[in-house]
């Protein structure tokens, strides 16, 4: 039966943007479809949605709870970019470093560090440091990790050519290690914004009123389901974009064939 | 890390953390952290006690009940996207595009829908933790060495056993790295869920105690979550290094 | 012509044999290593390497041929014996001694000049100037033309060609090469072993060839160091003294030619066994 689908299926799987565009429309659909039915008073048809997005994107309401929402995220991504790629390296590199800080961020990355949302506001209060903290500490483990690994599995093989070279360990760091594992660590900040999204998005939701979240969390009370699915949609996409942007300018500075075997 | 020869071993760092909590603690740094040793008290109190014991319950509940769904479905999708190219385009942008999203913005939504008890939790749980298994089986299946294929079917395997002998297993060290992913992520799933629902499970008791300043009642069960977390994660990654011996030579 | 295999498991520091002294640019003295859980890779092992000559070592596969190099490199340290270079004991790499990895180890984010030239930015040469040395190896291993090609656009061949060049351009008195060809198509591996001698005729350095062809050492070899199974030691040291004014075919061809490796194959088919 695996074989009868695949020959069928194998003049359309030549057209990925067909299949795509087909997969959308197949889902918006569905959900046009459910909203009718309906599959409950609190889920909107697709364009009831559509509709209340265009209208929120018009009389600036995205623009509004957006601009309380970024720039927190950014902050924060960039301190635990920064704070968190140089942490990853130094584990990398030292192993002192390493025995301190590998089982810390380990356990770290394991753990729901969300529960330690709710205790942001008793030290910084509801404001854009809290988020910002919100932010910090949900992307953290992931960039360090992600740094330490690319610095720590850097090839034996190159490591060995620049020794018989004559290469000093600073030469080695920087022109090898480093390069050698720069992939994984832009990953890791891919990675990273990913988790910032959510920390901005759980700090707007639990501990300050504010942003994109207090639309959801409003537009909840009132029952107005299209405005909050909308809301929604909004920062899904918006992450979904600003992740998948960075996914291919990773693809296109870090090509596979020049990644070291 | 060596101190005059003798080897420490790494997770020992842990307790020079704990030493620095119990330091911070002492000192009275920070008003939200008490000292190590009085959160280990607490925790002697908080786990015995009763409403620990039906939190417990519940998230475990939920916990369980989403990730069994969604291992069939992560793991059935993936292997789906990862035979059959169509249904890899069809379904990959969904994945991806999920599996990198705040689903967290999602969960008011799931509570109007649903509203405030398991089934919120439940497909938290199963939302939260899907995309990454049916992400990672799907890559691990795509890996799986075309010849060793053509070799069952050329010995006659049915289907049925080319899929269960040969296929899951070739592809077993990433559908392990994406089934213990996906036990993080849910587990995040269902602190989260209750976090927003409020009223039950963990997220209930968390509230409770930071909303009354018991903060070494906080820490006792924030470090009982943190460490169920960390040995489940552990136990897969166990059955990860188990096999991750052919993972270089399929 | 030929001289018949000595006896005796070492070539004196300089020898009558057709009247020429041969002053040795290294000398492998003694060497063991032991690794640590008791595996003992090298026992003793002891020979000299004429300069300006091309010496292979062989032997059964993982005997230690490659380690017996990288001890020679400076990139590992032996458990006792010593290897000197001109007189002084080797203590770690150095600008005396160009290494040729069998994985050719190029850096898959550089250009192939930045890689041939990376030996000399490593010892801080102003960009030009290693630059200009760097093309003018790449030259001399017929790759001119690629010097900004990657090394994932380019077949093993070319690439284990840069390596060369690599070693080449820091103008070391030493090359040591480990199974340089092994990865290299069987169809190119006897054109690149001309090749290493058109090349070697004009550099005049001391060389060290690391192969488990037999062929290939007695082709290009002015000197060949057998070695026996691990632990192990210098079986013997042979001469095969080739004729190569010939054209290759016919060297290929001569019967003193394939009587060497008869002889060489003779005597590693007991440790095969053995």
């Amino acid at each position: 039966m695996v074989a009868r689908i695949q020959s069928r299926s194998g003049r359309i799987s030549g057209h990925p943007w067909l299949l795509r565009g087909l997969s959308i429309l197949l889902v918006l659909a569905l959900w046009e479809w459910a909203g009718t039915i309906p599959v409950s008073i609190a889920f909107p048809k697709f364009s009831e949605t559509i509709v209340a997005f265009v209208e929120m994107l018009g009389d600036g309401t995205f623009v509004a709870a957006y601009s309380e929402t970024i720039p927190p995220l950014v902050v924060g991504v960039l301190l635990t970019g920064i704070g968190g790629i140089l942490a990853g390296i130094a584990m990398g590199l030292s192993p002192k470093a390493q025995w301190l800080g590998l089982p810390l961020f380990i356990v770290l990355q394991a753990s729901p560090s969300a529960a330690i949302v709710p205790l942001i506001t008793f030290i910084y209060g509801i404001g854009f440091a809290a988020k910002v903290f919100a932010v910090v500490l949900l992307s953290a483990p992931v960039i360090v990790l992600n740094s330490y690994r690319g610095i720590s599995n850097a090839p034996r093989s190159l490591l060995e050519m620049s020794e018989a070279f004559l290469a000093s360990r600073w030469q080695r760091i920087w022109k090898i290690v480093l390069p050698a594992g720069s992939g994984l660590i832009f990953a890791g900040l891919r990675l990273g914004l990913a988790q910032g999204f959510t920390g901005a998005v759980l700090a707007e939701l639990i501990i300050t009123p504010t942003g994109v979240g207090d639309l959801i969390t409003f537009y909840r009370s009132t029952a107005d389901y299209a405005y909050m699915f909308a809301s929604i949609l909004s920062i899904i996409l918006l992450a979904s974009v600003s992740v998948s942007l960075l996914q291919n300018l990773e693809k296109r500075i870090f090509r596979p064939e020049m990644r070291p075997a | 890390m060596t101190i005059r020869g003798y080897r420490i071993p790494m997770a020992f760092s842990l307790l020079v953390w704990c030493a620095l909590w119990e330091v911070v603690g002492r000192l009275d740094l920070v008003s939200l952290i008490p000292p190590f040793t009085e959160v280990l008290g607490a925790a002697f109190e908080v786990i015995p006690s009763e409403s620990f014991a039906e939190a417990a319950t519940i998230t475990f509940q939920a916990f369980g009940i989403g990730m069994a769904l969604a291992l069939v479905v992560g793991i059935g999708v993936g292997i789906a996207m990862g035979r059959i190219p169509a249904v890899g385009h069809l379904m990959g942008m969904w994945v991806n595009i999920f599996e990198s999203s705040p689903l967290t913005a999602i969960v008011p939504a799931l509570m109007a829908l649903l509203g405030f008890g398991l089934p919120t939790m439940v497909v938290t749980v199963f939302l939260f933790s899907v995309w990454v298994i049916a992400l990672d089986t799907q890559v691990g299946v795509e890996r799986v060495n075309p010849s060793l294929v053509e070799m069952g079917r050329s010995f006659g395997a049915s289907n049925r056993d080319l899929y269960s002998k040969i296929v899951i297993l070739a592809a077993l060290p990433e559908l392990l790295a994406g089934i213990r992913l996906g036990l993080i992520r849910g587990l995040k799933g269902v602190i989260i869920g209750q976090l927003l629902i409020a009223v039950v499970g963990m997220g209930y008791l968390f509230e409770l105690y930071s909303r009354n300043f018991l903060m070494p009642e906080f820490w006792a069960l924030l470090i009982v979550v943190f460490a169920f977390a960390f040995v489940a994660s552990e136990a897969v990654a166990y059955f990860e290094r188990k096999v991750s011996f052919y993972a270089t030579s399929r | 012509m030929t001289d018949p295999p000595p006896t005796s498991p070492s070539l004196p520091l300089s020898s009558d044999t057709g009247g020429r002294s041969r002053e040795a640019a290294v000398r492998v003295m003694n060497l063991t290593k032991e690794y640590p859980g008791g595996i003992r890779a090298l026992e003793g092992v002891s020979f000299d390497l004429p300069r300006g000559e091309l010496t292979s070592i062989i032997g059964p596969s993982g005997c230690g041929k490659t380690t017996t190099l990288k001890i020679m490199a400076g990139l590992v340290e032996a458990t006792a014996g010593d290897v000197l270079v001109d007189g002084s004991p080797v203590r770690g790499p150095g600008p005396d001694r160009a290494f040729v990895f069998q994985d050719f180890a190029l850096m898959p984010w550089a250009t192939v000049l930045r890689n041939a030239a990376f030996g000399l930015e490593l010892r801080g040469v102003a960009k030009r100037e290693r630059e200009a040395v760097a093309r003018e190896y790449i030259a001399k291993v017929n790759l001119s033309g690629f010097e900004d090609a990657y090394p994932h656009q380019l077949s093993g061949g070319m690439r284990q060609r840069v390596g060369l060049a690599r070693a080449l351009a820091v103008d070391a008195d030493i090359l040591l090469m480990d199974e340089p060809f092994a990865s290299v198509d069987e169809q190119i591996r006897r054109k690149f072993q001309e090749d290493l001698l058109n090349l070697l005729s004009d550099e005049k350095k001391t060389v060290v060839f690391v192969t488990h062809s037999i062929e290939e050492a007695v082709y290009v070899s002015d000197q060949i160091v057998i070695l026996t199974r691990g632990p192990a030691q210098v079986s013997k040291v042979v001469r095969p003294g080739i004729d190569r004014d010939s054209d290759s075919q016919s060297i290929r061809r001569d019967p003193a030619y394939l009587d060497w490796v008869e002889r060489i194959w003779d005597e590693l088919r007991d440790y095969l066994e053995g």
